[in-house]
């Protein structure tokens, strides 16, 4: 057990103050340094290695916790994936999960969301708790709904643009709501992913026509108008060119004040430019967990600081 | 299986690096020349075939064929036309396809999407195969059987409580079996081509099983679902065995009962694979120009649906997932 668990989470009621990690764990101290304030490199931070600056514009207004892996674990027939992840979810701020290929950060987001439980040889332990409600108890169509999934490749449906979001949005009532009714729903979905003005009024363009670019923003408008409460994102801009990129960035960004965004990248650039914290996984654990300033600058963990200078896997 | 117990590798020298496309052998040579003969011999006969009908139904094929029914008589213009077979025909096909259809994609979609229980799914699979490689003469009589049974006895004509057996419903019932594997075959096929990526992002958005089978699977798999619904059609209207026998064999339609549509369907008639049968110079009618005229009409029917089923899955190759 050379891994560090993540600090307890303190809910927060306070304005200003985000989350603090409440002293030691295992036995391991804290950083000096880690921990005060919201600390996320907004400005003073010194200069530092990675390019670029934060798309951070105001510090995070109040994070609460939404969902929150306690020793979780999950494996594919004997071969474990994920092992004893604990780690928070929060809603105000953007959790990036960085590490090298086949460290589990894909298995651990689709845990999330049960969607691990479509495969059958997938055995899994510890606990998820959304709201503090184990989401083994929900109905997974309803907690997909609040928590919803942009897949590493663009995956639209073969179908208009339009019926894409509308997809969503249909069904979830008991009867289907009228194409008019759903207009504004579909083009505020697809505005919010940055996608509306692009496609201007040309929302029956067959979806697989679109660019790449276009087919993941629109996958992002999908997971939107679900109106989900934690979004997961799995290297959503590995597809993608640098502006669609700048775009989702900025996205995600903007979003956190309503939804809790968790984001797998493998571009510690992304990481460092939209996360408020990093969990740094290796071989399935949870290395080391704690505010992008901190993680990239200062991480506690030898293993976190050579994947962070470019000298790992 | 001695066969492969011989050793892999390849003793021999290597070609030079520099023969960069050496000759091919006398023997692939050879096999080339046999197979293009034999595709070319292919295409002149069903090119001869589709020629001979064109030009012997042209000539014979006249307006007023479409207009009258057939009547008796011995002479071609005093014989009629065959304005009932045809109806027949598409009656009976789509009373076939009316079942096929919904209980194919059942099929289908149960056998790609749901596969459980695995051994009942096994046993639908060689059923269906079964049924397939079954001669349709052969589901004829099992058909008689059935409907000749007094609980089916309301699906077609019965007096003093002996049940007829022969009617439109009866005869489309059991077509519906012969376009049945060609359904299933195609929607499946359809189905299994959709990557699994495209039903975890329903999944993922909190879709249930059956909305995305629904509403993205089955919309998605439009094509295939088309063309096997054109492949079973004309197979269906192909067929003679399963008229001759069930469908009464009476050239005009003889209606039992008074209520409009139903009075047609439970009563029989005949279709234009029967009314070609017929008309032969082998057959009870011998009116070999009408037989032409008929065999050009249901000729073209097919051509048709052949040309459906090109338009479809050319349709279906031209949106694909990139990967
Ligand atoms: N469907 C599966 N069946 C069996 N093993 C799997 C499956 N998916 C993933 N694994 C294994 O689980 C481990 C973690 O995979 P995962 O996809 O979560 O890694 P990842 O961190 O997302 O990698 P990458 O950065 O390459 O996407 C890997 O060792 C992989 O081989
Ligand atoms: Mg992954």
């Amino acid at each position: 057990m050379e891994f560090l668990t993540p600090p307890p989470v303190r809910r927060l009621t306070g304005e200003e103050s985000v989350t603090e990690p409440l002293g030691p764990t295992r036995g391991l101290p804290a950083p000096p340094g880690n921990g005060n304030g919201n600390g996320n490199g907004n400005g003073s931070a010194p200069a530092s290695p990675l390019v670029g600056g934060r798309r951070r514009i105001a510090s995070t207004p109040l994070a609460i916790d939404r969902m929150q892996a306690e020793a979780l674990s999950v494996a594919y027939g004997r071969k474990p994936a994920v092992d004893s992840v604990s780690l928070p979810i929060r809603q105000g701020e953007v959790l990036a999960l960085i590490g090298p290929s086949g460290c589990g950060k894909t298995t651990l987001l689709r845990s999330l969301n049960r969607l691990t439980e479509l495969n059958k040889d997938v055995s899994q332990s510890g606990r998820i708790t959304l709201d503090e409600v184990d989401i083994a108890t929900l109905d997974p169509t309803a907690l997909r709904r609040r928590v919803t999934m942009v897949f590493q490749q663009p995956n639209p449906f073969p179908m208009s643009v339009f019926d894409n979001v509308a997809y969503v949005l249909r069904e979830q009532a008991a009867r289907r709501p009228k194409r008019a009714a759903l207009r504004g729903a579909v083009r505020d979905a697809l505005a919010r992913a940055g996608l509306l003005d692009e496609l201007g009024d040309d929302l029956d363009h067959p979806a697989l026509r679109l660019s790449g670019g276009q087919q993941q923003r629109l996958c992002i408008a999908r997971a939107l108008a679900a109106d989900p409460e934690v979004l997961l994102l799995d290297e959503p801009c590995s597809a993608l060119d640098p502006q669609s990129t700048q775009v989702i960035e900025d996205l995600i960004v903007r979003l956190r004040e309503d939804v809790a965004v968790v984001i797998v990248t493998h571009n510690l650039q992304q990481a460092y430019r939209v996360a408020d914290y990093v969990a740094f996984m290796y071989l399935g654990r949870l290395v080391e967990y704690g505010t992008a300033g901190q993680l990239f600058r200062t991480a506690r963990e030898q293993r976190t600081r050579e994947y962070v200078r470019g000298e790992f896997g | 299986m001695s066969l492969l117990e011989l050793p892999v590798s390849q003793p021999g020298p290597r070609a030079p690096r520099a023969a960069q496309s050496p000759p091919w052998r006398l023997i692939d040579r050879v096999g080339l020349a046999v197979a293009w003969l034999l595709g070319l011999l292919f295409c002149a006969l069903a090119g001869a075939l589709v020629l001979y009908f064109l030009v012997q139904g042209i000539k014979y094929v006249r307006p007023s064929l479409f207009l009258t029914n057939p009547s008796p008589g011995f002479t071609a213009t005093a014989t009629g036309g065959f304005l009932d077979p045809m109806l027949g025909t598409m009656l009976v096909s789509a009373i076939a396809m009316a079942i096929a259809l919904p209980i194919g994609i059942g099929v289908a979609v149960w056998l790609s999407e749901y596969g459980r229980p695995a051994a009942l799914a096994r046993v639908a699979e060689s059923t269906i195969e079964m049924i397939a490689g079954t001669p349709s003469i052969v589901l004829a009589l099992f058909g008689i059987l059935l409907f000749e049974s007094p609980a089916l006895g309301f699906l077609s004509r019965s007096s003093e409580g002996v049940v007829f057996g022969r009617s439109f419903f009866a005869a489309g019932a059991m077509l519906s079996l012969v376009a049945l594997p060609l359904v299933v075959s195609n929607v499946r096929e359809g189905l299994e081509a959709i990557p699994d990526h495209v039903r975890e992002a329903s999944y993922a958005l909190g879709k249930t099983k059956f909305a995305t089978t629904r509403r993205v699977l089955l919309p998605a798999a439009r094509p295939s679902v088309l063309t096997g619904a054109m492949l079973g059609a004309g197979r269906v209207i192909g067929d003679t065995a399963i008229i001759v026998v069930l469908l009464g064999a009476t050239l005009t339609f003889d209606r039992s009962g008074s209520v409009p549509l139903l009075s047609t369907l439970r009563g029989t008639g005949s279709t234009l694979t029967y009314y070609v049968f017929y008309n032969a110079p082998t057959g009870e009618g011998n009116q070999p120009t009408k037989a032409y005229a008929a065999a050009f009409v249901l000729l073209m029917i097919v051509l048709a649906l052949n040309v459906g089923v090109d338009i479809a899955t050319r349709r279906s190759r031209r949106l694909r997932w990139s990967s």
